[in-house]
């Protein structure tokens, strides 16, 4: 992924903590705050080592009192702070939309520019072990809705260490959504400070039969379906979207264009989401595939229903990498009722996972 | 009730929510539970105190560390298991999992895991329990339970703001284990919950001693006032949580630990002391009914079935 030396093996939540600690000591005006960051389970591992090294003054937990801490955020930001919010579940970035959207998204341009709001939003999405209805939503359609709002999602750790220092200096509100279940998951990851651009997606396979696009962990699922439909003889091009806004439409529609196929593959509901955005993008373009034709589409996400708790529904709930083969295959092989579908794979983020969280 | 009779009521609500939550902690293991458990081994004082002056059409309102008051509210220990192994036979069917159990016959009103958001959702309930006296002439109320961390929330403050204005039947029990988490009051909060709460004028209780009796004879008191129309009342009662915030496991090592406060709490166990009053004859009886029950929601659960797929689409909208 990158030319940058001394490279690590690190886990996305090493990598994230790494990125906030040099970008802490290269600026200090960024400071971290949020429940529980500063606990000795630390947020999973990702703040970890910041507080001995930046003190309470720096990094600090807070009150349950989500709401005004977004506003305290905002108002930090806006007297050039650069504030990094801590969500230990997205779920709870509901308590903060007034603060977040009515405030962090709106004041620079309300104010014609006379103010700044570069804060960081870090929240995670929740899945297995019995996170059920309020610990596993993923909302970035909702957040991608707001004009003023940047919302990411790096699905591995080089990507969390890159969008986070990006984030950090950016001038507006960004929203970093991480996975609970990509936590732990090693990339190879420099040890200088890089920025992943925003607005930049990544083909993390190249194909010439289909174009998945696959949002956080259904990144991950969508490279598992990759390799079913290569057994088949079937060449998909994955791509992470990585940035969800901005979203990079030229890099999909320019993938489009060469496998005349798309399957947009969501880590959350259908409904008004990512999915219809990027699927309207590619209808008002008009894109056409290599036989000229329109370019052929479907989407795949969140069972439109709540979250179960139970594991036998909630597998049914997400897609895998063996339903969105089966759905590229039928796609590809122009048999919709086709009913192959690939041998079980391993899939051992979920099921090494015993939570609880 | 004579002074006997609560001795043995309380013990027997108390011990059956310890061996319950201790026949998870023996469980867990298995991984028969794929649940995130709150359990409120060394809280269960409270959760008798605060059930036994409740008739069964009163409501509580719960938080995700919901099954010391599940129990005691007399909710199916049946249904509570099965819906712990995620069964179809469980009081939500296996939706809900630890964190949302919920029995409406028996006045369960539901548990929420996002911290506070239950708290105007029982002032609502109360607000329609008020209205429904105008009619029937009898006042149930509405228990509202929840943390020393869901003071922090706003919607604490505009809640009883709002439940003073509106006079409402709802009793706030505010159940202070001193943590959010691995985070210590002191550190979160400015003033005491008292100071906090004390200008709104309702009637007002603060339990200090752990001591099942006086959390029993104040809850009692408050929820009369609540009942009689005296509008909404609050009481804190302090209590230690003996085990990890989340799961089976303990964490006395915790750097968030203070050894000597667990140390203190472990000592003045209300579950020991009533056994004792009761003596070893009455207790190895109740013990044993006890014992039967738990089993026999082991063994419901593990010989129901998981719920169909279907199941993943019912219920989204009514
Ligand atoms: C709105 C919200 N913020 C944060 C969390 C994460 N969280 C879960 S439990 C908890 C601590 C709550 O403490 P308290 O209210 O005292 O209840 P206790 O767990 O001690 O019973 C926190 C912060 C959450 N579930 N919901």
């Amino acid at each position: 992924m990158s030319m940058l030396s001394n490279q690590r093996l690190l886990r996305t939540v090493d990598a994230l903590a790494e990125a906030c600690s040099q970008e802490m000591a290269r600026d200090d005006s960024v400071f971290l705050f949020g429940l529980d960051v500063d606990d000795h389970k630390a947020i999973q591992g990702s703040t970890a080592g910041l507080l001995e090294k930046f003190g309470p003054d720096r990094i600090f937990g807070t009150p349950l009192s989500e709401d005004a801490m977004t506003g305290v955020a905002v108002g930090a930001a806006m007297a050039g702070m650069r504030p990094i919010h801590v969500h230990i579940r997205m779920d709870f970035v509901l308590l903060a939309m007034n603060q977040l959207i009515n405030m962090g998204a709106k004041a620079h341009y309300m104010y014609n520019g006379q103010i700044q709001v570069p804060m960081v939003v870090r929240c995670t999405i929740g899945r297995s072990w019995g996170q059920g209805a309020q610990h596993s939503q993923a909302l970035h359609s909702m957040l991608m809705h707001v004009p003023g709002l940047k919302v990411v999602a790096p699905t591995n750790a080089y990507d969390a260490k890159g969008l986070m220092i990006a984030a950090i200096r950016d001038n507006n509100p960004v929203i970093i959504m991480e996975h609970r279940l990509l936590c732990n998951a090693e990339a190879y990851v420099p040890e200088d400070l890089y920025e992943v651009e925003i607005g930049k997606a990544r083909i993390m396979s190249q194909g010439d039969d289909i174009t998945i696009l696959g949002v956080s962990h259904m990144a991950i699922e969508s490279m598992r379906a990759a390799k079913f439909l290569k057994e088949e003889g079937i060449s998909a091009e994955v791509i992470d979207p990585v940035s969800l806004r901005p979203l990079d439409m030229e890099t999909i529609g320019n993938s489009v264009q060469k496998t005349g196929k798309l399957l947009v593959v969501d880590n959350g509901w259908l409904n008004c989401g990512l999915s219809a955005e990027v699927l309207a993008s590619i209808a008002e373009q008009g894109l056409t595939g290599p036989d000229g034709q329109p370019v052929q589409v479907a989407r795949m996400g969140f069972a439109d229903t709540t979250c179960p708790t139970v594991r036998c529904l909630e597998d049914h709930f997400y897609p895998n990498g063996r339903t969105i083969a089966a759905k590229a295959y039928q796609m590809v092989k122009a048999q919709p009722t086709a009913t192959w579908l690939p041998p079980e794979g391993v899939q051992p983020e979920i099921q090494e996972f015993k939570g609880p969280f | 009730m004579t002074q006997p009779e609560l001795v043995q009521s309380l013990y027997q609500t108390m011990h059956l929510v310890r061996r319950f939550e201790e026949k998870l902690v023996e469980l867990y293991p298995s991984d028969k539970i794929k649940s995130p458990i709150h359990l409120s081994i060394g809280q269960e004082a409270v959760a008798a105190a605060v059930c036994a002056p409740l008739n069964q059409d009163d409501i509580i309102s719960n938080t995700y560390r919901c099954h010391a008051t599940h129990i005691a509210k007399g909710g199916n220990l049946n249904a509570m298991m099965a819906e712990l192994y995620g069964k179809a036979t469980g009081c939500a069917g296996g939706k809900a999992g630890s964190m949302h159990l919920v029995e409406i016959e028996s006045g369960i009103l539901g548990a929420s895991a996002v911290v506070g958001t239950t708290i105007p959702v029982a002032a609502g309930y109360a607000l329609a329990l008020k209205n429904e006296a105008k009619k029937t002439g009898e006042q149930r109320v509405v228990t509202a339970m929840f943390g020393d961390g869901s003071t922090e929330e706003g919607c604490f403050a505009e809640t009883i703001n709002f439940a003073v204005l509106h006079k409402l039947p709802i009793l706030f029990v505010c159940e202070n284990n001193e943590m959010a988490i691995h985070n210590p009051i002191e550190r979160r909060q400015a003033i005491s919950i008292q100071e906090r709460v004390k200008p709104y004028g309702m009637p007002m209780g603060h339990v200090t001693s752990g001591d099942v009796f006086e959390m029993h004879d104040e809850v009692t008191r408050l929820t009369e006032s609540v009942r009689a129309g005296n509008g909404p009342a609050f009481i804190e009662i302090e209590t230690h949580r003996w085990l990890e915030h989340v799961g089976p496991n303990n964490d006395d090592d915790a750097p968030y630990r203070n050894p000597a406060d667990l140390k203190k709490w472990k000592e003045n166990d209300q579950v020991a002391r009533l056994a004792e009053m009761l003596g070893t004859e009455k207790t190895a009886e109740i013990n044993a009914h006890v014992e039967e029950l738990v089993a026999e929601s082991v063994t419901f659960a593990e010989q129901s079935a998981f719920p169909t797929k279907e199941e993943l689409y019912t219920h989204v909208y009514a």
